[in-house]
């Protein structure tokens, strides 16, 4: 009787209406009071000893506030994983734009030319700026070996399968560094009074983990630290351990000058100075039979962490996860290392590792299919992992998956086979050249292996005297659509106009925590909290006999203000309870790896222009099954988004190092897709069922990063007959590639990648 | 970190912003940019990228589409400039505003502002935009959040309820 299925429908988005008026307020929308401007001071050189700090006598210091790290009350660490990154290098710097020295003015345009007035001295030390240099590791720059991190995957018994096979096909791939780019630069105001201890506002994605960081670095207990996130103008991941580093910064400066202290980077300060995507090394060497089926294999997948430990343990352990794709290995084994290197510490972004090793694996199926002789359709239904059939890591697949069925639709969609014919015919004249590729995929959604038991996660609902209802967690919105989502969710749960429902600000004295805002694990694994917090708020209602079974948004209100009269408040929480039969072992890396996984085919169509060299991408398929749609409009928008993004990360996405630092810091020389660049992104979804989340909705933001790379680069090689391993490919890897003289580093057998 | 404007003397300047005649105190070379969103408290401009590369700076300086961080405020003196603070009067608003929530246009938000007035400046040129007009009209502006189909979307939706007006 009552209007239902507010979830599944494109309502308005919560915070739009501000964002389309110019109203939202961002960080560096904010000024308080008596504040000043913090600038950083940072390192000049890769690795080395820091010496003399010098400032010239031309500038008032008198006027500036100053910070070292003696200045720090508390640990002088970014708490995160491990605690091995400083917050102020003290005594030797281990990158290119490691902060040093904080200074703050109350005029921001005194700033940069006070921070150009130090000077440092160092005595350098050899540093490291390669994967193969830091393994070979004839110079120990972290730790004992180099290494962060290293994962062993073995499943079945992989040494015994080269005897029986009739292909073994070699290929190693590359991919590199990219910039998150967000549009809004990363930003933090804090202020700090013995009182209250320190408030932080800021651009970011995870208050919890400002909050722990800030406790450690300031010595303060946890009810004096105080997070609030503004506003936040894309995140992409970006702004998931860095803002620790700028709000213990803002923090320092206004401990010291009691006096409320901004900090926003400018783009060249964000660009150099903040984390990128892993670059990354994947080795295979795959057994296979006559017919195109994978026995074994082998995979060696490497990352390049920079210079501290960061987040790459769990980067590399999602793309370990994924690097066998959605294919069945009767055996394998996944060697996995994070390496250091003296370059800023490399991050999260959307994708966390996976788009690096499935890169990889889906160039690799192109590889065997032509090794077989049979064709890039052909090779991946002939592996595609079917219900009941286990993953690398011996997961069973128990939902209906049907990858055949995605594939041909996406062929079907694209209308590949007429295409491929086609261009097959055209391609022999002319000097545009065009080709298909396809990129079969997976994404887990929700932290890996018992990653959410240990997140604990806790969330709230609230209603108010008047029978508004509040959501209340620390999940944050940067644009993906968490507020809506989450309010369509509590909506439905309660039977109320989406109207009535609104979401708090994330602020750690009002919102439990429930988490980080990463992993696509919000409407997944929140989503579910929320929906339990709200009927909890329902039956505590019907209990208390204040509302009967079927109930009016009116007579909800009035039963809501009866309840807040008596009792005082109306609240419900809902903890994350890991459902008993996970079985996983962070041993031996085995076991149920996510509690869902999304499935993917995209097919990329392009042309490649052999007067210009330039690759354009004509028409792009995204197909996927990410259990229900919860809100059309938002995921359509996240599939797009993240397809514009991969297309970056395939084509022209470049970042350029010089002695570990990025020297292309501007917009004008890292070049993203701006309208002109980019195809149609023809976007589909399919639903097969599945038993995870709130609705069924599995995970969906970093899937689209994925795919596309592969697809597009194998629709390269489809056109012009060469095989790229490395992305970005950009035209002068074309044009030095086409060039007459084969390339010299042709590998030595027949079967291995060229670049 | 603001670039800094040179240490010259501060000068009066006149123009007007959103309809209403403004003085300001400000250093010649200061950014368009800074003087409207610190004198001026008008932060609905934005910063991305501080050099003329991604428009979310974007206003319209005597009708003109520019990026307000590459105008230095000397050079507005005497013109009339519109930000997205001023744009809330304008006819085409209110269906670009809406265009935007429904298709989806706007996600974090951070260039909608430049994007909405680069959207209108379009929009009054072109009212009739076919799909590479609306591409072209908007190449000036980078989302990195939607891969720009649903800003397109947006703006033709907005031109097609406009005209039925
Ligand atoms: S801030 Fe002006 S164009 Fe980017
Ligand atoms: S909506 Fe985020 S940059 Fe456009």
């Amino acid at each position: 009787m009552r209007e239902r299925h507010i979830v599944g429908a494109s309502v308005p988005r919560k915070e739009g209406w501000d964002k389309v008026t110019g109203a939202a307020r961002y960080v560096d929308d904010m000024v308080l009071p008596g504040m000043l401007y913090g600038a950083t001071v940072r390192s000049n050189i890769a690795r080395g000893k820091i010496g003399k700090i010098c400032f010239d006598p031309s500038i008032a210091w008198n006027q500036f506030v100053l910070v070292t790290a003696k200045d720090i009350p508390g640990k002088n660490c970014i708490s995160l994983i491990l605690d091995d990154q400083p917050c102020l290098a003290a005594e030797t710097v281990n990158h290119p734009e490691e902060p040093i020295l904080l200074l703050a003015h109350a005029d921001c345009r005194m700033l940069r030319k006070a921070v150009d007035a130090v000077s440092i001295e160092y005595e350098p030390l050899p540093p490291v700026h390669t994967m193969e240099e830091s393994e070979r590791q004839s110079t120990i720059i972290w730790g004992t070996d180099n290494a962060f991190k290293s994962y062993l995957i073995e499943k079945g018994d992989v040494d015994t399968v080269w005897k029986e096979a009739a292909h073994i096909v070699e290929g190693e791939y590359f991919t590199g560094a990219q910039e998150q780019l967000y549009i809004e630069n990363n930003g933090v105001i804090a202020a700090f009074d013995p009182e209250n201890g320190v408030t932080v506002w800021g651009s970011l994605q995870c208050p919890y983990y400002v909050h722990k960081a800030l406790m450690a670095l300031c010595g303060l207990p946890e009810d004096k630290i105080r997070v609030v996130q503004m506003e936040t103008g894309g995140a992409f991941g970006g702004k998931e351990e860095y803002p620790s580093m700028i709000a213990g910064h803002a923090a320092l400066l206004s401990i010291k000058s009691r006096r409320p202290v901004k900090i926003v980077y400018d783009r060249m300060e964000d660009m150099v100075a903040t984390t990128k995507r892993h670059p990354s090394r994947t080795c295979h060497r795959t057994a296979v039979s006559k017919d195109g089926k994978i026995l074994g294999g082998e995979i060696e997948f490497t990352i390049d962490g920079g210079a501290y430990a960061t987040l790459s343990s769990v980067v590399l352990s999602r793309g370990t996860i994924h690097a066998g794709g959605p294919y069945y290995w009767p055996s394998v084994r996944i060697r996995a290392k994070a390496v250091a290197t003296n370059t800023p510490p490399h991050g999260a972004f959307r994708g966390f590792g996976a788009p690096q090793s499935l890169f990889a694996m889906e160039r690799h199926m192109d590889l065997i299919a032509q090794v077989v002789g049979i064709s890039p359709v052909e090779v991946r239904r002939r592996n595609f992992l079917k219900p009941g059939q286990t993953t690398t890591t011996e997961q069973t697949i128990r939902e209906d998956l049907d990858l055949d069925h995605l594939l041909d639709r996406a062929l079907e969609l694209s209308d590949y086979a007429a295409k491929k014919a086609r261009f097959a015919e055209e391609n022999r004249n002319g000097m545009r050249k065009k080709g298909m590729g396809i990129a079969a995929f997976l994404h887990g959604a929700g932290f890996t292996g018992s990653g959410e038991r240990y997140l604990n996660s806790l969330v709230g609902v609230e209603a108010e005297a008047d029978g508004g209802v509040r959501v209340l967690v620390s999940s944050a919105e940067f644009g993906q659509g968490t507020n809506t989502v989450l309010c369509q969710i509590a909506a439905e749960a309660l039977e109320l106009p989406y109207e009535d429902v609104a979401i708090a600000r994330p602020d750690t004295t009002v919102v439990p925590n429930s988490g980080p805002t990463v992993a696509s694990r919000t409407a997944m694994v929140v989503g579910t909290l929320v929906q339990s917090a709200a009927k909890g708020i329902k039956q505590t209602l019907m209990k208390t006999g204040l509302l009967g079974d079927d109930y009016t948004p009116e007579q909800f209100r009035a039963s809501c203000g009866e309840f807040i009269r008596t009792h005082g408040a109306l609240k419900s929480y809902a903890r994350y309870e890991a459902p008993g039969d996970v079985y996983w072992d962070d041993e031996k890396y085995r076991g149920e790896a996510y509690a869902a996984f999304a499935w993917a085919v995209y097919v990329a169509e392009v042309s490649v222009d052999l007067t210009t060299y330039a690759v354009t991408v004509d028409d792009f398929v995204a197909l996927q099954e990410v259990g229900k749609v919860l809100h059309p409009v938002l995921a359509e928008g996240q599939i797009t988004g993240g397809v514009a993004q991969a297309i970056g990360f395939a084509l022209y996405e470049k970042v350029v190092w010089q002695n570990g630092r990025m020297i292309n810091n501007q917009m004008t020389n890292y070049i993203m897709p701006s309208s002109a660049d980019l195809p149609p992104i023809r976007v589909f979804f399919e639903q097969l069922g599945n038993v995870h989340g709130a609705h069924g909705a599995k995970g969906i933001g970093e899937l689209p990063m994925d795919g596309p790379a592969p697809a597009i680069v194998n629709a390269v090689e489809d056109a012009i007959g060469v095989r790229f391993r490395s992305i970005p490919l950009l035209p002068e890897d074309l044009f030095e590639a086409l060039q007459p003289v084969p390339p010299k580093q042709q590998g030595p057998s027949s079967t291995r990648g060229t670049t | 970190m603001n670039p800094s404007p040179g240490t010259g003397a501060k000068c009066q300047l006149l123009f007007t912003v959103n309809g209403e005649a403004r003085k300001v105190l400000a250093h010649p070379m200061e950014r368009l940019l800074d003087v409207l969103r610190n004198d001026l408290a008008l932060s609905g401009t934005k910063e991305g990228c501080g050099e003329g590369e991604c428009g979310s700076c974007s206003v319209l300086l005597d009708g003109m589409l520019v990026n307000s961080c590459l105008v230095p405020v000397a050079q507005a003196t005497g013109a009339s400039i519109v930000t997205i603070e001023g744009m809330s009067a304008h006819a085409l608003m209110i269906p670009l505003q809406e265009a935007f929530l429904a298709c989806g246009g706007a996600q974090c938000g951070i260039c909608t502002p430049g994007m909405i007035l680069a959207a209108a400046h379009l929009l009054e040129k072109t009212p009739e935009p076919a799909p590479a007009d609306i591409r072209e009209g908007l190449a000036g502006n980078l989302c990195r959040c939607t891969g720009y189909q649903q800003i397109f979307e947006a703006v033709a939706m907005a031109a097609r309820r406009k005209v039925r007006k």
